[in-house]
């Protein structure tokens, strides 16, 4: 059993609370606010933030309505980046589910940044040695910013107003989506993060279609894993049966060659 | 055994232009150490993998393929007509070795943490694996050109080297199959944003096979700018020979395209208009389809026609390489990546220094000719 968050979007009105308390637990530097189109700052997580709060505006029953939702790591059941580095700087946490990164074992190469089936790893470009940057999901191993290993809510669930996250076991979190969802006809009948990549520890409903509230519509059902898998699990065999190959291959014609040599009296260094 | 002499390496205008600019890319490549990559390079977080990826390390791993092909096919098979291109070829792929571990060093953020790999087993990455077989088979072309190195230098070691050719051989094809294929299945991860003109369940075995026929393509071409430059020319018939060989692998990359484009209905992006499928069409006609009518045609055997075949080829791979890494991406990313005048300058003094490094092994060991044990170098 790991842990899990429900976002119920109908519910987020747009504070940003959530925001400044992953700003706040976790020591991250602020920034001067420039609000573009979509009234987010910043638009997009970036290498000093690890959540931000979409602003969209969407149509719904023919009128434009605004719609607010929170956008940070996914926590993979499975996750993509844990199994894409090649020096275990990401590890998930079984017990609470949190997909971890423990920076003095990244090397930098990025390819978490292009594994993630969510965009969630990012970058501290500015930086001479920069470090990946994402949602811990207040897990901290050497305990400094943990909240989750000690049972406590992350900092952004416990901060939030309207109720519009809420954490506990994954499986419960999963039933009340279900259960808000056939209890009232507005929730559209999908809860993203069930499936998508094999499935989440975060997870959301809403009122209007995921894709239009920023999140990604396209996300493979398959967790990512599975396709380096179904390549990597060929490499002991290949090993073994074409090295035996090109060893024969080797002794055979040379064995050939030296007979062919010897006869023709014509030797060749 | 040749007798001891002088080092020499002439000077003339192309070299020190090429001196120049391997010197500029030095100076960038410190810029960047000490600045970091954000101030050096165009690359953002929607773009985390640009040129020096896409460059350096995936087109120069595949354009260094020569170096396994050859060997395989004059040393494992023991066809011996191709010992003659078998040492320039697989001194190229050192070289190229050797760039794309600088490629790749400027291009990871902790570049002080390159070795944590080797400690720490992230076993469940295809990175893990490229990494693994690029840096044993980067030390097992060192060890080989070790062989002709101490036909030189410290030549009591000749005999050792010699004796561990067999073994240096075998693997220094078994660990190229392995990564050549894995570049590719890098890729595998990014279903959903890779294009599908290019994302592709078999896209391990497409850069596979694509970097054992751009082999030869390389050797024909750089036996004809060695040719100019040493005046030494392989004969025509075994370049063709070889390319045949190259050709037939093509023929069948051909096929496994086609099969792979029919079984995921993926026909209609190629003649969808705009870049992906203008590039792709670009990449299979400049790469594929006209070398192979060129290569079936009468002037496929003269030298101009092969080397033209071979050019083509090459960059052919070359395109197909960029548009994985780039057009391949833009249209999930959303944004376009123009590498910055800096990673151009570097990826561009790299290759140059390369070719400096290639001139002065040339001048100084025996490359070129050296079926003849009574040679004297020039």
């Amino acid at each position: 059993m790991s842990k899990g968050v429900l976002v119920d979007v109908t519910r987020c009105i747009g504070c940003k609370a959530c925001q400044t308390a992953c700003k706040q637990w976790n020591d991250m530097p602020s920034s001067i606010p420039e609000f573009d189109n979509n009234l987010g700052h910043p638009a997009k997580t970036n290498g000093y933030t690890w959540t931000t709060v979409y602003h969209r505006v969407v149509e719904k029953d023919n009128q434009d309505v605004i719609r607010t939702t929170k956008f940070q790591c996914m926590h993979c059941l499975d996750p993509g980046c844990v199994s894409a580095c090649f020096s275990r700087a990401f590890q998930r946490d079984p017990k609470t589910g949190a997909a971890v990164y423990h920076p003095h074992l990244c090397v930098g190469c990025r390819y978490c940044m292009l594994a993630c089936p969510f965009n969630v790893p990012k970058y501290q470009w500015d930086k001479v040695f920069p470090l990946v940057s994402k949602c811990q999901f207040c897990f901290d191993p050497k305990g400094k910013y943990d909240r989750v290993g000690h049972g406590q809510a992350p900092a952004c669930v416990s901060t939030c107003p309207t109720q519009a996250l809420m954490f506990g076991e994954r499986e419960e979190m999963l039933q009340e989506a279900w259960n808000r969802i056939n209890s009232n006809p507005n929730y559209i009948k999908h809860v993203y993060g069930e499936k998508e990549a094999g499935g989440t520890a975060w997870m959301y409903i809403s009122d209007v279609p995921f894709e239009e509230l920023g999140l990604r519509a396209d996300v493979t059902e398959r967790p990512i894993p599975q396709y380096s898998h179904e390549f990597l699990k060929y490499t002991p065999p290949v090993i073994v049966a074409w090295g035996g190959l090109l060893s024969a291959m080797y002794f055979y014609t040379k064995r050939r060659k030296d007979v062919a040599a010897e006869k023709d009296k014509g030797f060749k260094a | 055994m040749m007798s001891a002499q002088k080092w020499s390496f002439r000077i003339t205008p192309v070299r020190m232009l090429l001196l120049l600019l391997a010197l500029l890319a030095a100076a960038i490549a410190v810029y960047r150490l000490v600045t970091g990559l954000g101030s050096a390079t165009n690359l953002n977080d929607e773009w985390p993998w640009g040129l020096w990826i896409g460059f350096d390390v995936l087109t120069g791993v595949a354009l260094a393929g020569g170096g396994y092909s050859v060997a395989l096919i004059a040393h494992i098979l023991h066809i011996e007509k191709f010992n003659a291109i078998a040492r320039s070829a697989m001194l190229t792929s050192l070289l190229g070795y050797l760039l794309v571990m600088i490629g790749l060093f400027l291009d990871i953020g902790q570049w002080f943490n390159f070795w944590r790999p080797f400690v720490s087993w992230g076993y469940h990455s295809v990175l893990f694996e490229v990494f693994w077989c690029v840096s044993l088979y980067t030390t097992v072309q060192v060890l080989e050109f070790g062989e002709i190195a101490t036909e030189k230098v410290v030549k009591p070691l000749h005999k050792f080297f010699a004796k561990a050719m067999p073994f240096l051989l075998i693997v220094g094809v078994l660990l190229p199959t392995l990564h050549q294929s894995s570049l590719g299945a890098l890729y595998l991860t990014q279903v959903g944003k890779l294009h599908p003109l290019w994302w592709s369940p078999y896209i391990g075995l497409f850069f596979l096979m694509s970097s054992f026929f751009v082999g030869p393509a390389m050797v024909t071409v750089e036996t004809s700018l060695a040719g100019r430059a040493y005046n030494h020319w392989i004969d025509t018939k075994i370049l063709r020979s070889l390319q045949r060989i190259g050709f037939t692998v093509m023929l069948m990359y051909l096929a496994l395209k086609i099969f792979d484009l029919t079984s995921r209905d993926a026909w209609q992006y190629v003649f969808a208009g705009g870049l992906e499928s203008n590039m792709f069409i670009l990449e299979m006609a400049v790469g594929v389809l006209i070398p192979l009518v060129i290569f079936f045609t009468a002037w496929g055997k003269t030298r101009a026609g092969l080397t033209t075949a071979g050019a083509m080829v090459a960059i052919g791979v070359i395109i197909n390489r960029m548009n994985v890494v780039i057009t391949g991406m833009i249209g999930y990313s959303g944004a376009g990546y123009a590498p910055s005048w800096m990673e151009w300058m570097v990826t561009i003094g790299l290759v140059a220094g390369g070719m400096l490094a290639y001139c002065f092994i040339c001048d100084n060991f025996r490359i070129l000719e050296h079926e003849d044990e009574q040679h004297k170098a020039a």
